[in-house]
């Protein structure tokens, strides 16, 4: 039976990056593609989100932080060496990583709200250094000049559809991972209970760092395109706060204690998002993202997978 | 020297105003252990209320917030009872679902200000706003002497409330021993909602003095993140005296680095004394653990 789901796992993730490249080569209309690249950046963040927040049970504000550090580093780089996307992303992912791990250990025997906390603490600090680093834009922003598309893509925002597609997929790898591995039992114990963790031998720091890393990377990589996506870069819009608000309703509303459960809240918020922001306005989403967090917090704590789980057990209990 | 003279004068007077923002919270997180990261959109909420029935009716901004006290309390009591009945009974896993649902309110507070009064930053009109008093070259704006001396005066009110009444010495004994109170027959779940309720009323005066201070819009709560929960940690979660002195901290910090090294360095600082605070010594300055 494992064995079964896993080489279908395996093959989704082979089959799902080839369908978005032959819709690149098939479909000409960019619109689908701006649309679609947003859901698949979100998400990438929120399954990323998900490894701390989900399996360790430690709530990060600072989904906007690990973003917009994914957005400057490839700003940066393309700024004073012209450097090509791939490696745009592969830098973010490291510095991603570095800030992850500073992060960890800035808040390793910090719990709960302060851990929350923190991490809105640490969003604000870099924002306001970015803010005040001319070199960067400062306060203005920047504009990006898009280099030549590369074939076979025809249009730079197809590419970049392609490229958070593979993201995608390296993230619901990681996640899976670390959910079947003893490092996503160690995280959920440190969850359910850090002292009796602890107590028992599971090495929580280390857990707590490891996740903090992972999750550090994979987000700073998803905010990395993002430059080139927009053409355009402002501190206030790449780590503004709504980014983590949003990344937590997609993880917490699909469910946390799954890998799927980040991916169907992400697909359904982010469909909803693109359909409202071409409707309505962009307040009223944030509005239904938020109140959609909260009815979903008090009614169904434990998302959609829990609520779909649930009608399994009473379909089978029936049987 | 005049300089440095100045922002520390500037900086005590602007920490007294901090302390009344942040006591609410000094209760309802630092007493209660209510994840209430929402406190600071409540806050910006009572400005709005202000500024409310100043612009349409002319009321005074401190009597306006006065007026919308009530109403606050009432919301208070009703916000805790939904935390309770949602989070705290069940028990289990409420930390992480409390955290995402004061943060979720405080978006949904955020967003209704916006479709409501728009992004345009507002401000109230008083005799005394827009008046300075002069000492030789210090130039002191007289809305920060009123927003000082009520302040002052709310943060004392409170202090005296939870040392010298008897609901005020029934809400510290929650917050030290809950088991303990429930043993004596008390309902430590009544006592923590009336806390909740006082810790929400506070900010309506809290409210009309952070309108007089500064203009308003409707993402200055974010701001104030940073602010109120600097000062409550670096207090020592529930210690009023050290609400007072961490504010001034504050004050006094943010004052210097602004004439040292100018304004678009200012929202760093409490979320950076913050963490230097939950680093180096979590338990506060009077901190009772």
């Amino acid at each position: 039976m494992m064995r079964r789901g896993s080489i279908a796992f395996w093959i989704g993730a082979a089959l799902f990056p080839a369908l978005v490249f032959l819709t690149t080569q098939l479909i000409s209309n960019e619109y689908p593609f701006f649309a679609g690249y947003v859901i698949l950046q979100f998400i990438v963040l929120s399954v990323a989100w998900s490894i701390l927040g989900g399996y360790a049970g430690y709530v990060n504000f600072g989904t906007s932080a690990f973003f917009g550090v994914g957005v400057y580093t490839a700003v940066l780089l393309f700024q004073s060496l012209g450097a090509p996307l791939l490696v745009q992303i592969a830098a973010a992912a490291l510095v991603g990583a570095l800030l992850g791990f500073a992060v960890g250990l800035l808040t390793l025997r910090m719990q709960g709200i302060f851990f929350s906390i923190a991490t809105i603490a640490v969003t604000i600090v870099i924002e306001t250094s970015v803010t005040n680093w001319r070199y960067l834009g400062g306060a203005a922003g920047i504009q990006i000049q898009r280099p030549p598309v590369m074939a076979p893509f025809h249009s730079y925002v197809q590419m970049l559809v392609f490229v958070q597609a593979l993201l995608v997929v390296l993230a619901i790898v990681v996640a899976r991972y670390i959910q079947n591995s003893w490092i996503g039992r160690g995280l959920q114990a440190l969850r359910d209970d850090e002292l009796a963790a602890e107590c028992t031998g599971v090495p929580t720091l280390r857990l707590k760092l490891l996740a903090c890393v992972v999750s550090g990377a994979l987000m700073c990589a998803a905010g990395a395109p993002a430059a080139m996506y927009l053409q355009y870069a402002d501190p206030a819009s790449a780590f503004n706060l709504n980014y983590s608000v949003s990344v937590l309703a997609m993880a917490l509303i699909g469910g946390t204690s799954h890998w799927a459960g980040p991916v169907i809240g992400a697909i359904l918020l982010g469909v909803t998002q693109q359909l409202l922001a071409v409707t309505i306005s962009s307040e009223v989403n944030v509005l239904v993202l938020g109140i959609m967090l909260v009815v979903f917090v008090v009614a169904a704590p434990e998302g959609i997978i829990g609520l779909f789980r649930k009608g399994l057990r009473r379909a089978g209990g029936k049987a | 020297m005049d300089l440095l003279l100045d922002a520390v004068v500037i900086g005590v007077l602007l920490g007294c105003f901090y302390a009344a923002v942040s006591i609410g919270l000094s209760v309802s997180f630092g007493l209660l252990d209510v994840p209430h990261v929402a406190h600071p959109a409540f806050l910006v909420l009572a400005s709005y209320g202000v500024f409310f029935l100043n612009d349409r009716y002319d009321i005074d901004p401190l009597l306006a917030g006065l007026l919308i006290t009530p109403l606050l309390f009432v919301f208070g009591l009703a916000a805790y009872r939904i935390y309770y009945e949602t989070f705290e009974r069940r028990g289990t896993d409420a930390a992480v679902r409390g955290i995402a649902f004061f943060f979720g309110i405080a978006f949904i507070i955020e967003v209704l200000i916006i479709l409501h009064f728009g992004v345009d930053q507002r401000s109230v009109t008083a005799s005394y706003i827009g008046k300075a008093w002069r000492f030789g070259d210090m130039r002191i704006p007289f809305r920060l002497v009123v927003a000082f001396a009520v302040a002052t005066g709310l943060t004392l009110l409170l202090a005296l409330y939870l040392s010298r009444t008897f609901m005020g010495r029934a809400i510290r004994a929650v917050a030290q021993d809950e088991e303990a109170v429930r043993l004596m027959g008390a309902n430590p779940v009544r006592i923590k909602q009336w806390a909740f309720g006082i810790a929400t009323a506070v900010l309506g005066v809290a409210g009309a003095l952070l309108i007089i201070v500064a203009p308003v819009d409707p993402t200055l709560d974010r701001a104030y993140i940073g602010r109120t929960f600097c000062v409550v940690v670096m207090a020592g979660l529930g210690s009023m005296t050290g609400t007072l002195i961490a504010s001034i901290i504050l004050g006094i910090a943010e004052t210097i680095v602004l004439t040292l090294f100018g304004a678009s360095w200012a929202p760093a600082i409490s979320f950076a004394l913050l963490l230097g605070v939950l680093a180096v010594r979590p338990q506060g300055l009077l901190g009772r653990r």
